[in-house]
């Protein structure tokens, strides 16, 4: 199920503006890979640009390859609707839509793909995905009430149970525990390491012992200087990024001299 | 946390000049509109009764108050549905085409110019009802009662085509601007963070609409829509000149000859000439338009409420 996705030469641009420049990583599958740097550095633009999320944003586009398992993101006959489908994606505040229930929340995404289901197959996913969330527990109870009533954390976990109930092949997360407190944070970071079995996962993170617990691979991003682009200083197993950095911004910057 | 404590007693709290005066203000704002509403509902009760009690020798139309004003009702009720059935979904779709799908610039002249049909004053509205949309509508209605006949809405066409429905398609146009104002600027206010969630799950601009616009819009959806209904309930001048002179009948037929009338078209029309018991029934006829609107408002509130812990405000 899951697959590993293989950046090469990849600039961003809004409009004129580059975003980011020239990046090239290869992420492996049923792997944590974890973005770092500092703010403005083109980390969050880079991940949604791995499931086209950045397009969202009028003007903006890219040159270079991705590729998915050896399919190009970006190919002609790709849409991006298709690429969203098999990418899911959560964001740095919990967002569940605030008008359905717990129930529908982790639907949502299948109720889009307009497969008709039967009430024990919807049941099933419901259950499975919150079990895989680790909210299965906390809210079978009131699976009707409103998921704008759970907490932060119980939210954001709301949020991965509906990423992962469409079976993603790979699952962005776009800083997840910025807006959480330490306790969730920890729930959710071991969720991750549970998650890691099934899905390939990316996740971008200003805490740094964040990246250094969960991820197997670290991805240092930087840039020159405001109005310049974002760049990939550099990558690779997360015990050598923090131990043993090559170039002396990442050592700076892991060692809280700037950023 | 000093500021959540209760003032200790003996100790007057301390009260800011500018809150008091906000609060005064915003307090006496409501219960102005209050004393309003009450002041027109009482003159319209007390006015009224007369009018509801007379005999129908007393009265211009020589019916007792019932009879008299039913088909008045039936008019008023069938013009205004018949308008938002139109005026609705055409609002949506436009206020959704400007927020959501038109490029920046089109989207933003587009929303100018109907701000600027909103302030069309409704006699201009009348006047293109009559001298234009009527006459274009014949042949439509002809070809309406020879396909479609044996309908009962579309019984014997009128040869005017000054109909219960020209009416309607007439206010349906007024009422649009309003709506579809109100509407985009709901959906422009739909947070990016849910807009995201539906696209990053592979929902296309339609299913995001469903998604994250619609449901975040409901209750301003039912605002507008009750705006516009106010108006189309209420509308008088546009529909008294379209409308063929008359009492009205109650007929299913919307493209007949023989039309109903409504209420406020009805009060325009004969309250110039209308003396003694007759003006009473006139605002008689007005308080029924009055309590119809109020049901109706309060109807569309309690639907809202009714899902008011699903509606994102919490």
């Amino acid at each position: 199920m899951a697959k590993s996705i293989d950046v090469s030469d990849l600039n961003i641009f809004y409009g004129d503006f580059l975003a980011v420049e020239d990046v090239t990583i290869p992420i492996a599958a049923k792997s944590v890979t974890a973005f770092i740097g500092p703010s403005g550095c083109g980390k969050s633009t880079f991940l949604r640009s791995l499931n086209r999320m950045h397009e969202v944003i009028r003007g903006a586009r890219v040159e270079g390859k991705v590729l998915i398992d050896g399919q190009d993101l970006y190919g002609a006959d790709m849409d991006p609707v298709n690429v969203r489908r098999m990418i899911g994606m959560v964001f740095q505040r919990p967002n569940p839509f605030p008008t359905m229930s717990i129930y529908d929340n982790v639907l949502a995404g299948q109720k889009l793909n307009s497969k008709r289901m039967k009430k024990t197959e919807a049941d099933d996913i419901v259950e499975r995905s919150l079990r895989s969330a680790g909210l299965w527990a906390e809210v079978k109870e009131r699976l009707d009430r409103p998921g704008s009533g759970l907490s932060g954390g119980q939210q954001q976990r709301l949020c991965i149970a509906r990423a992962i109930s469409v079976e993603p092949e790979i699952l962005l997360m776009d800083e997840p525990c910025s807006a959480l407190d330490p306790i969730s944070t920890s729930v959710i970071e071991d969720l991750i390491h549970e998650l890691k079995s099934q899905y390939t996962i990316v996740i971008v993170t200003h805490n740094m012992q964040q990246a250094a617990r969960v991820s197997d691979e670290t991805a240092f991003f930087n840039l020159s200087g405001v109005g310049k682009p974002g760049r990939l200083i550099e990558h690779g197993r997360t015990e050598a990024i923090f131990s043993n950095p090559t170039d002396p911004a990442t050592e700076a910057y892991i060692q809280g001299r700037f950023g | 946390m000093t500021s959540t404590q209760a003032p200790a007693p003996g100790r007057a709290s301390v009260r800011r000049p500018g809150d008091r005066i906000f609060s005064g203000l915003s307090l006496s704002a409501g219960v102005l509109i209050l004393v309003i509403l009450a002041g027109v509902a009482i003159f319209l009760t007390v006015q009224g009764i007369p009018g509801i009690t007379a005999h129908p020798d007393e009265v211009k139309s020589g019916k007792s108050f019932l009879p008299y004003v039913w088909p008045l009702v039936y008019g008023t009720l069938i013009a205004a549905t018949i308008a938002m059935v139109i005026a609705v979904p055409v609002a949506i779709g436009v206020a959704l085409f400007i927020s959501h799908y038109a490029p920046r610039k089109l989207g933003q002249s587009l929303g100018y110019l109907i701000d600027l049909l909103a302030a069309v004053p409704s006699v201009v509205y009348g006047l293109w009802g009559i001298g234009f949309l009527a006459p274009h509508m014949v042949p439509f209605y002809a070809w309406l009662d020879e396909h479609l006949g044996f309908l009962p809405f579309f019984g014997p066409a009128s040869a005017t085509g000054r109909t219960i429905l020209t009416a309607s398609i007439v206010l349906a146009v007024m009422i649009l601007p309003i709506m579809t104002a109100i509407c985009r600027e709901i959906f422009l206010q739909t947070p990016r963070l849910h807009e995201e969630a539906a696209l990053a799950l592979g929902a296309t601009r339609w299913e995001m609409a469903r998604l994250a616009i619609f449901p975040y819009a409901r209750s301003g959806i039912v605002s507008a829509a009750m705006l516009g209904l106010g108006r189309a309930l209420g509308e008088t001048l546009a529909v008294a000149m379209v409308l063929s002179v008359g009492v009205g009948t109650v007929t299913a037929n919307l493209i007949g000859s023989d039309n109903p009338s409504t209420i406020a078209a009805n009060i325009a029309l004969g309250f110039a000439e209308a003396t003694g018991k007759s003006v009473n029934a006139l605002i008689a006829s007005g308080l029924v338009l009055f309590v119809i609107t109020f049901l109706v408002n309060f109807a569309a509130r309690s639907i809202v409420d009714r899902r008011k812990e699903f509606s994102g405000a919490n």
